[in-house]
């Protein structure tokens, strides 16, 4: 925003569907990508008469590691509630959710800025199934594939203020599921959704409205609808007005936002106590074990890295990969003065590190830079004598075929013994060629 | 044929081959079909495949006599409260809304009665969705009682308790969620098990309130009464809540009645002004002190909290279990849900509602726990309870339908042992100047169904003797 009064005030709320081989209540395959529809259901997750929920230990677990990969609190006693509201995709009339002792409360994730976001709770839940309309048969279709899909919903406090904090935090929150190896986190498959709760205040205060901008599949598109609303309630609110408080999605052609249902009234769920599903007490060593077997995680990475002297930026670019995470970590502990160099190269594509141990890339680095041993002069001395024996191809750049450089660069190398720099070469070529 | 009227005397009549099974079953379809002209009591009948089913058990007896003592339940009528999903049989839950719904599957209960032998006959008629003290709540008609047609045999499950009673079949389930088996058992004067939350699998049976569902059964007597539970009890993979259920057995060892203490609780007589009732009452406990049982007197002073609990939890659950009765996958619309029903889910809704939650839902909650530790208290002086079910013999037909608090209030002795999630026996004790039946419950604690089945054996005993 370019009105320095108005404070944007944001928070987040992420659902992550967990890649746990059978549904959050049942036996059936989690699985529903392009798959058949209703090919994976049975009686409870369709909903049936008589039908009980049993809850899925490794979901469970999944969200606990989530939780504690984001600083969270685990409550050693939770439980599920029922959360009802009616849509023909959602069986039971109720969807079976996380109240009032969610699994974990209270974390949060560091911004490259030092500023911390914090996560107001982690909870789980089951997914519904999904709606097919069909205008021209005036039908619509539910598959309940989708449905006890388990599903983790993280939820910030308001404390993100711009669009490309927002999209600094989802993209560390999405990479450090993936560490996790929990969730498949992939947008466009619908396994990751982002809701965002955007309001605008003149004060500082928090605004008596907020709107919600639901289901966005792209860190981008999160980004365009944020900076989008931001844009459209400055001016509401300067006439002396609220924006409508109200729920809207992003429309990625229009790069607009377009009005889904008012939510000026909130919804009543009767929330109760699941009764299906005996209360979850764990064990404190339990959570420390699970604490313990957590893997590398993104935010570790860049740490670690910048405590290094590594650059920001690098950092953040190489913790969205795991392996290569582990790469630059292994990098560090054995050549410490180089590693912002390195990676530097790595991540600029002049080094390849795949399928390569730490110390064969050092010591290829190492004799790349010995090899460039001739200098200037050299180099030109060489170039001349190559450009004399040359003169066809020289007749040919001249004419306009400019790949012809390549072959005289390489002519020069094979004179140098490979001696020269590539590079330098080529740069001296051509000003020898103009 | 004269009927047989235990499991042992059945089982007698195939060993000693005075009966093929066979002709057992057709004496059972027989019985049913004139008594369910006399009662109301079937809303689907399977006598087909019951005649085939003991055509196979015969074979197979024929050439493994031995197949009678491993299957504890081997070829025993038995007919389900139509609330138990039968695969392929239509399944009402007594309400038309259901009128044509055919299950996929069926409860685990129910598959572990046939495997353990037992020939179903069909499905009984109950109050639609459970709801209901007599019956009269059927979307099917009324059940009658076999005592006086007049009079309602109790309900919900009414006619799994007037099936037994009249000779229609040996074992008939149901479920117990304020005294639905307890009060049917009693006003028809039958032996009728609520046992304790969790002992026996829910999976597969239309829930009414969750919290409070229990799935029992309905026998002639003690002993049979026991067998079955040793069948259905048991941890099941399908209902969360029976991670902690043992496999029932029953004990064959004698109880010397002296090592027992029985608890009157006093809130359970004082209110009880029907003479009858009152009269068997006491002529039961000095039975049982006669035979050198301990009997105290004691006090379970949230008592009179139980039934107003009982109609917030109650309500609350089944606004939310009837929710999926939306029409789109199964069954017709919600416009053909009948008044009791839709009460229910009103008051459920209601209690539910953010602002009113915490002045219902939750404070039930805080005295069900209360009630519940009130009973630990008293389990830990005494081994159970003796109790009248209910405050006056069965009620005619008609005569509390359009009061629906009076209706309520006839689960003020039964609601307990739901609130608190403990095991309850009703036991017949004996029959009013009409000849209407009477009786007593048995309350043990969690999981003491072991400790009321010798209590029970030996009370009948005594009435026999």
């Amino acid at each position: 925003m370019t009105n320095k009064k108005f404070t944007p005030i944001i928070g987040m709320e992420i659902h992550v569907e967990l890649a746990t081989k059978s549904k959050m209540f049942c036996q059936c395959p989690a699985t529903h990508f392009q798959v058949p529809a209703n090919t994976h259901v049975c009686p409870v997750c369709l909903g049936l008469p008589g039908a009980l929920p049993v809850p899925n230990r490794q979901a469970i677990e999944d969200t606990i590691k989530i939780g504690l990969a984001l600083g969270c609190r685990i409550n050693l006693h939770s439980k599920f509630d029922r959360k009802h509201y009616f849509y023909p995709d959602l069986p039971k009339g109720y969807q079976i959710s996380q109240y009032d002792q969610p699994l974990c409360e209270g974390g949060e994730v560091i911004l490259e800025s030092g500023k911390a976001i914090r996560i107001t709770r982690v909870h789980l839940e089951e997914d519904t199934g999904k709606l097919q309309h069909d205008k021209s048969e005036k039908t619509s279709l539910v598959d309940f594939n989708r449905s006890s899909v388990p599903l983790v919903e993280i939820v910030t406090e308001p404390d993100l203020s711009s669009a490309e904090e927002a999209k600094e935090f989802l993209k560390l929150l999405h990479s450090t599921v993936r560490f996790l190896g929990v969730s498949e986190a992939n947008m466009e498959k619908g396994s990751m959704r982002l809701e965002a709760n955007i309001s605008l205040s003149p004060d500082g205060n928090l605004p008596p409205y907020k709107v919600e901008v639901k289901n966005v599949n792209s860190f981008r598109y999160i980004a365009a609808a944020i900076d989008y609303e931001l844009k459209r309630h400055q001016p509401i609110i300067e006439a002396g007005d609220w924006p409508k408080q109200e729920t809207r999605g992003y429309n990625s052609v229009t790069k607009k936002t377009v009005s889904q249902r008012s939510k000026e009234e909130a919804k009543d769920y009767r929330y109760f106590p699941e009764p299906d599903i005996p209360p979850l007490v764990f064990e404190q060593s339990y959570i420390d074990s699970l604490q313990n077997s957590l893997p590398l995680l993104p935010h570790i990475v860049i740490n670690t890295l910048t405590a290094a002297g590594v650059r920001h930026a690098f950092a953040l670019q190489v913790s969205k990969d795991k392996d290569l995470s582990h790469f630059a970590l292994e990098l560090l502990a054995a050549k410490p003065d180089l590693v912002d160099k390195l990676i530097g190269l790595i991540l600029n594509r002049k080094l390849s590190w795949q399928h390569k141990s730490v110390a064969s890339l050092i010591n290829e680095y190492q004799s790349s830079q010995q090899s460039t041993k001739l200098d200037e002069s050299a180099t030109l001395h060489l170039i001349k004598v190559v450009l004399d024996e040359n003169p066809d191809t020289v007749a040919l750049f001249k004419k306009g075929k400019t790949t012809a450089i390549e072959f005289l660069v390489g002519q020069v190398m094979k004179a140098a013994k490979g001696q020269a720099d590539p590079n330098l070469t080529r740069t001296l070529l051509q000003k020898q060629l103009k | 044929m004269t009927t047989p009227k235990s499991i042992t005397e059945f089982h007698f009549l195939l060993t000693s081959k005075k009966a093929t099974l066979p002709e057992l079953i057709s004496h059972f379809i027989a019985n049913s079909k004139t008594q369910h002209d006399r009662l109301n009591l079937y809303i689907t009948t399977t006598f087909d495949q019951a005649l085939e089913k003991a055509k196979t058990l015969q074979q197979q007896l024929d050439s493994d006599p031995d197949i009678i003592t491993k299957l504890p339940l081997f070829g025993i009528p038995i007919a389900y409260k139509d609330l138990f999903l039968t695969k392929g049989i239509r399944t009402t839950a007594g309400a038309k809304l259901l009128d044509s719904f055919i299950p996929p599957y069926s409860a685990t209960v129910v598959d572990k009665l046939e495997a353990a032998g037992a020939i179903s006959l069909g499905k009984l008629n109950l109050d639609a969705w459970a709801h209901g003290a007599s019956g009269e709540n059927s979307d099917y008609g009324p059940t009658r009682n076999p005592h006086g047609t007049d009079y309602t045999p109790g309900g919900s499950s009414s006619a799994s308790a007037a099936a037994v009673a009249s000779g229609c079949v040996l074992v008939s389930t149901g479920t117990d969620t304020g005294g639905s088996i307890r009060l049917p058992a009693n006003f028809c004067g039958i032996v009728g098990l609520k046992p304790t939350y969790g002992r026996v699998s829910r999976y597969g049976i239309i829930a009414m309130s969750s919290s409070l569902d229990s799935v029992g059964h309905f026998t002639n007597n003690v002993s049979d009464s026991a067998t079955v539970l040793s069948v259905t009890s048991g941890a099941d993979p399908h209902d969360a809540n029976t991670s902690g259920s043992k496999t029932f057995q029953s004990s064959p060892e004698f109880l010397n009645l002296k090592d027992i203490t029985l608890g009157i609780p006093r809130e359970y007589i004082y209110p009880v002004t029907n003479s009858e009732v009152k009269d068997n009452f006491a002529d039961t406990v000095s039975l049982l002190k006669k035979a050198g049982a301990n009997i105290v007197e004691l006090s379970l002073p949230h008592t009179e909290a139980a039934i107003a609990v009982y109609y917030i939890l109650q309500p609350a659950e089944v606004s939310s279990n009837l929710a999926r009765f939306d029409g789109i996958r199964f069954g017709r619309n919600r416009s053909h849900f009948s008044p009791e029903a839709v009460r229910r889910q009103l008051i459920g809704t209601f209690t539910l509602s953010s602002g009113y939650y915490d002045a219902y839902y939750k404070t039930a909650q805080k005295v069900r726990t209360l009630i519940k530790q009130e009973f630990d208290a008293v389990f830990s002086k005494v081994d159970a309870l003796i109790t009248p079910v209910s405050p006056t013999p069965p009620f005619k037909i008609g005569e509390k339908v359009n009061d629906p608090v009076a209706m309520y209030l006839s689960d003020v002795f039964t609601v307990t042992a739901n609130i608190a999630g403990i095991s309850g026996l009703a036991i017949p004790t004996g029959k009013t100047a009409d000849g209407l039946p009477l009786g007593i419950q048995l309350l043990g604690p969690r999981f003491g169904e072991e400790t009321i089945y010798p209590i029970a054996s030996q009370l009948e005993q005594l009435l026999h003797d």
